[in-house]
């Protein structure tokens, strides 16, 4: 192949994949665009097709609809605190299935893959009757506890132990006389960070969008999350989409940029449990 | 799966004579000796058991009976199947979420294998690529449904104004039966190409250089190349990507959900113009928490179950099977 020839396919090959990515990107950017500008200007033709300067009108109009801020940070507690909770139930677990041998381990492990495969929207009548029993209807609590039972942060973080701590380490520190949670503690926790942050930027952004069960669960319209809030806002302001979009803006934003940060190393990550599952 | 495991946490003393009482006896205190084990792996088996196991066998139990939340549920045996069965609106949603799967899957993973061996070619930008493309999986589906709503529904909507410049009149999408569905399926192609193309990328490249120099020095074409040699040994990840994609897919509810919100006060969670845009979970959710319909709700989510096992075993045989 000529070297003209090689350079043009070169060329005609990143055009193609810069392509994919003004399709990939094009919706934020016209977010922002609706998200600045007056309903009149974007529907009007030919359409504005860059940023306005009503932003702060239409986010004003966003507060004014919607308890926004106090939907962020209901999103924001729960994300965190089922955050903080799957990573610590999930690492020990997996710290332990990884590098311990205990009677009936391989079998306990089967049923947790097992229940793995369960459609869990099947559980969704009976976990709110449940809710409504115990009093925890309309409350955040319900969007907490249920993100616990999570086999798929067990089974990655497993995989991700096996190799990632020294079985010499623990043998260590169980010969220097520590018990098993410290063995936990001090041996297995730090060498499982890196794995720790792919499954917590995970379980932070499913808990953060998570919509169904919150819509079920959620009867009190003051007390909403973000995403429950954002869709009640779409419901009442469905022509002016400027608001609309405003607030969508506002919703997806933060998430996006904090996650294209941590991007590179989570996409590896992300990729892992696929190809060898 | 092999089980790779090494340290015990307490060394076994080894006894030369054993009598099979004391063996047992000493069998439960070996077993017990290891609580701390048990105790770690046990919050996700109790929280799983309260949470979705006795659930899911709580809606086996509703679907055989008639309640609405309120009393007690009254034994109706298959009768909640029998009016499943004869249940227009029930098959126009199995219909919807099928087509919508459908023209949502094929292309998405057809994309996302072009992506991905174009992707594995390019050298230079290979990190900006991979974030922009996977960074529509992270996005939040309430805001790309109202998105793709907005742009599409106008007259006057971004899509109809560019269709417009090439001398397009205005297509009506929100409202034509086949139009809702390609739109909703747009949406899921949009959110889920970059991140199966990674996936597949993942996979091409685990693959040994070296099979492709051999073929390469016996002649084959690119095109070869990439049938004879990436598809079969990309299959176990594309059986993958399909079950994940059905089992998802299948069980979309937020999109429509949200695009047709606003007839709320009318007709609450239909599915929009004709009902079009009605997938199953869709009518679940309708009939159990819009009408207290539970016994037919649960009779609903274990017909959507079944269904969903019957699609994953017909991909499983298209894709997985050959071999055996």
């Amino acid at each position: 192949m000529s070297r003209r020839l090689r350079v043009g396919r070169r060329l005609g090959l990143h055009a193609l994949l810069m392509l994919g990515v003004v399709v990939s990107l094009f919706p934020f950017y016209w977010t922002i665009v609706m998200a600045t500008n007056t309903t009149e200007d974007i529907y009007r033709y030919p359409p504005k097709l860059t940023f306005g300067s009503h932003l702060l009108v239409n986010i004003r109009q966003v507060f004014d609809s919607i308890q926004f801020l106090g939907s962020l940070l209901n999103s924001l507690l729960v994300a965190s605190v089922a955050t903080v909770l799957v990573l610590f139930v999930d690492s020990l677990a997996a710290f332990t299935f990884a590098k311990y041998r205990f009677p009936g381990r391989d079998l306990i492990f089967g049923v947790l893959l097992g229940l793995y495969l369960l459609p869990t929207q099947m559980a969704l009548i009976p976990q709110f009757i449940l809710m409504v029993d115990i009093g925890w209807v309309g409350s955040l609590k319900p969007l907490v506890l249920p993100s616990l039972a999570n086999a798929f942060g067990i089974f990655w973080m497993r995989q991700y132990s096996l190799q990632a701590v020294p079985d010499e380490l623990v043998e260590a520190s169980r010969l220097d006389g520590c018990g098993f949670l410290r063995q936990y503690w001090h041996v297995g926790l730090p060498t499982i960070r890196p794995g720790l942050a792919f499954l917590g930027i995970y379980t932070f952004i499913s808990v953060w969008n998570d919509y169904v069960w919150p819509l079920v669960v959620l009867v009190n319209p003051d007390r909403l999350t973000l995403q429950v809030a954002l869709a009640q806002l779409n419901t009442t302001h469905i022509t002016n989409y400027s608001v609309v979009m405003a607030g969508a803006l506002l919703a997806v934003l933060p998430l996006v940029l904090v996650f294209t940060l941590f991007a590179r190393h989570f996409i590896a990550d992300a990729t892992k449990g696929a190809v060898r599952g | 799966m092999a089980t790779r495991s090494t340290v015990e946490p307490r060394p076994q003393p080894g006894s030369a004579h054993r009598r099979p009482a004391a063996g047992r006896a000493r069998r439960r205190r070996r077993v017990l000796s290891y609580w701390p084990q048990y105790l770690a792996v046990s919050p996700f088996f109790v929280v799983f058991t309260g949470f979705a196991l006795v659930p899911i066998m709580v809606t086996f139990y509703l679907a055989f009976h008639d309640w609405d939340g309120i009393g007690d549920p009254k034994y109706v045996g298959l009768s909640q199947f029998r009016y499943l069965i004869h249940d227009h609106t029930f098959w126009l949603a199995l219909w919807n979420t099928l087509v919508i799967w459908l023209l949502a899957t094929v292309p998405m993973l057809f994309i996302a294998l072009v992506v991905a061996s174009m992707l594995n070619s390019a050298k230079r930008l290979s990190g900006f690529y991979r974030v922009a493309y996977f960074t529509p999986s992270v996005t939040s589906l309430v805001a790309i449904a109202i998105f793709f709503f907005a742009v599409f529904s106008s007259q006057y909507g971004i899509v109809n104004a560019t269709l417009h410049v090439f001398g397009v009149p205005a297509v009506p999408w929100m409202t034509n039966p086949w139009t809702i569905k390609i739109v909703i399926a747009l949406l899921m192609t949009w959110q889920w190409v970059g991140y199966n193309a990674i996936i597949y990328l993942a996979g091409m490249q685990a693959i040994p250089t070296e099979l492709y120099e051999a073929a390469r020095i016996d002649g084959a074409s690119a095109a070869q190349r990439f049938f004879r040699i990436t598809i079969p040994l990309l299959r176990p990840i594309i059986l993958f990507t399909v079950v994940v994609s059905t089992v998802t897919g299948l069980q979309s509810f937020t999109e429509p959900q949200v695009m047709f919100g606003s007839n709320a006060a009318t007709n609450p969670n239909s599915g929009g113009p004709g009902q079009a845009g009605l997938t199953v979970m869709l009518y679940f959710y309708h009939q159990a928490f819009d009408n207290n319909d539970f016994g037919y709700g649960a009779a609903i989510s274990w017909a959507l179950f079944l269904f969903i096992l019957l699609i994953v075993a017909v991909n499983w045989r298209l894709i997985g099977g050959r071999d055996r």
